[in-house]
């Protein structure tokens, strides 16, 4: 009898289905909804789709940095409307589109560092320290805004939010260009290579010499960074910013790294599994929508792909 | 000639306890050192001592006849200092040329964004390995998918590989097979061939017997006795380190 060629070998692997859940996961739901909806396999609703993913697509590979050395951000959830108050502040008192986008991202920036620096140089765990700072922003941010909400209008930000090269959005290129960003950071550069050794053994890494406090401060600097430049995709698409913003998107940030194959105890990233688990969050609330299915049944749906999701990596390589 | 190694008369104090009361001990380039003792004779405190973990109260430590004093194991690195410790400092979810490489990359650029030269330290790391391991594994593969024997191997070789002039390795054997313990002594032979001094913590005295040049037993902080390993045998050493007549 022949022996099963490369691909079939591959697929016997348990190994391989762990590896690559998130995209499987895009696959057999993408199947699904096209046969069950002849609205979803439309280039239209597929941009759609990838423009609804693209704040989340930011915010993940955001939370990736934080995840890939052991920790979490929880601080996601205040440090978004916080810098996009920020830039709303920042617009309206006359400073110009460029000076307020650039006011979110320091102001993101600033946050990841003091997380940064109360984990690594205070020793706090990642968890609390995060929480700790959800609530802070939460409240600085009303209060900075005196609990106003802010209307931005710029014809940039609407070109950002509308605009195209082709067919292309310049919104989900941004997302994708990020996320290839960090994917290139993690497998091509030696600070890439720390992070990992940081996040997969860090007494091992600092025996190394790898300076594993600088280390986890980068990431979540990066992390912050990151959330910053979300803000303003997160304005350009609201028009507005919004400080008391309850934003859900905290736990699909944790859910589609999570989704993607990253560990939560760390050393591993997944960027490209991340996108996948960005794109199968936003494509069950889609075709839920498509399909005209309550959305009190949205979250059972996201939380039972998440829970599959890490019983199949239970079988990761 | 000096040998690569000379610690004598070292102490040191944790509070009231007397970790190190006199602990000596020499590596000759080429040879294979043994360390033996009961758990708590010291030589755990010693080899921190000697790489730079714990500053030492007293005594000299002689790195190829120079004074030294490390304050950190990195320094002791910097100067060819190796210890592969029991958990084998490896990063599971790294390739075996990434840890080969481990904060030693080759890379292009500059700045936190240095390129890795990914073929570059792939290609050295098979040849690198390659001199050193009967059996290499692959060197694309994660360290988490190797053997706890492979594993060793990769450990002990990236030690001696960067031109180290001493490998320290507590327990290298600890908690492997008999074919992969088979395997890891190779290597420690071909490392003695290669001219690097070898320091070698173990509780298993068929193994130092087998392996090792010398031998030194420590007993509550101290160095008590010392032998050239063809010169005594097991009982002997077994009598040095419980406490009776050495």
């Amino acid at each position: 009898m022949a022996r099963p060629g490369g691909i079939a070998l591959k697929l016997r692997d348990p190994g391989f289905w762990g590896d690559n859940a998130a995209l499987i996961g895009l696959i057999v739901i993408g199947a699904a909804f096209s046969v069950l909806t002849p609205y979803f396999l439309t280039w239209a609703n597929i941009s759609d789709l990838l423009v609804s993913a693209s704040i989340l697509l930011v915010l993940a590979t955001a939370q990736q940095f934080a995840i890939v050395t052991g920790g979490i951000d929880l601080s996601i959830a205040g440090n978004l409307p916080w810098a996009a108050v920020i830039f709303g502040l920042a617009y309206n008192g006359g400073f110009g589109i460029a000076l307020s986008a650039l006011a979110a991202i320091v102001a993101g920036t600033l946050v990841g560092l003091v997380n940064g620096l109360v984990i690594a140089k205070l020793k706090v765990n990642d968890f609390i320290a995060t929480l700790g700072m959800l609530g802070v922003m939460n409240g600085l941010a009303l209060i900075v805004s005196s609990g106003q909400s802010f209307s931005v209008t710029s014809p940039f930000l609407q070109a950002l939010a509308l605009g195209s090269i082709g067919p292309v959005r310049y919104f989900y290129l941004i997302a994708l260009l990020i996320a290839a960003g960090a994917h290139l950071l993690f497998t091509h550069t030696a600070f890439g290579t720390h992070v990992l050794a940081t996040g997969g053994n860090r007494e091992a890494a600092r025996n190394m010499g790898i300076p594993v406090n600088r280390m986890r401060i980068a990431v979540y600097v990066i992390d912050g960074a990151l959330v910053g430049l979300a803000a303003i995709l997160l304005v350009a698409r609201t028009g507005g910013s919004d400080p008391s913003l309850q934003t859900s998107q905290l736990l699909t940030s944790i859910a589609a790294v999570v989704l993607g194959g990253s560990s939560l105890f760390g050393g591993r990233a997944a960027i490209l599994g991340t996108v996948a688990g960005a794109l199968v969050l936003t494509t069950l609330l889609n075709g839920f929508t498509l399909l005209q299915i309550s959305e009190f049944y949205q979250p059972i749906a996201v939380g039972i792909v998440v829970i599959a999701a890490a019983i199949l990596s239970r079988l990761q390589r | 000639m000096s040998p690569v190694l000379e610690v004598k008369d070292l102490r040191k104090q944790f509070g009231a306890v007397e970790a190190l009361r006199g602990a000596a001990l020499c590596c000759p380039a080429g040879e294979v050192t043994a360390l033996v003792g009961d758990n708590g004779a010291g030589k755990s405190t010693l080899i921190r001592c000697i790489t730079g973990v714990h500053p030492p109260d007293g005594g000299s430590i002689s790195f190829r006849g120079e004074p030294v004093r490390f304050s950190a194991p990195t320094e002791a690195r910097a100067r060819g200092i190796e210890t592969v410790y029991q958990d084998l400092a490896l990063i599971e979810d790294l390739a075996v040329w990434q840890n080969m490489f481990l904060n030693r990359e080759l890379t292009g650029g500059f700045g936190p964004l240095r390129w890795l030269q990914r073929r570059r330290m792939i290609e050295e790391t098979q040849a690198r390995l390659g001199r050193l391991l009967v059996n290499m594994p692959p060197v694309r593969a994660k360290v988490r998918r190797l053997s706890g024997g492979q594993r060793q191997s990769i450990a002990i070789g990236r030690a001696a590989s960067w031109g180290s002039a001493l490998v320290i390795m507590d327990e290298p054997t600890a908690a492997l097979g008999l074919r992969e313990r088979g395997a890891v002594e190779t290597l420690i032979g071909n490392l003695r061939h290669e001219g690097i001094a070898q320091l070698i913590i173990s509780h298993d005295l068929e193994q130092v017997m087998r392996i090792s040049d010398s031998i030194w037993v420590m007993r509550g902080g101290r160095t008590i006795a010392q032998w050239r390993t063809k010169e005594v045998d097991r009982t002997q050493v077994v009598a040095a380190i419980a406490g009776g007549a050495a």
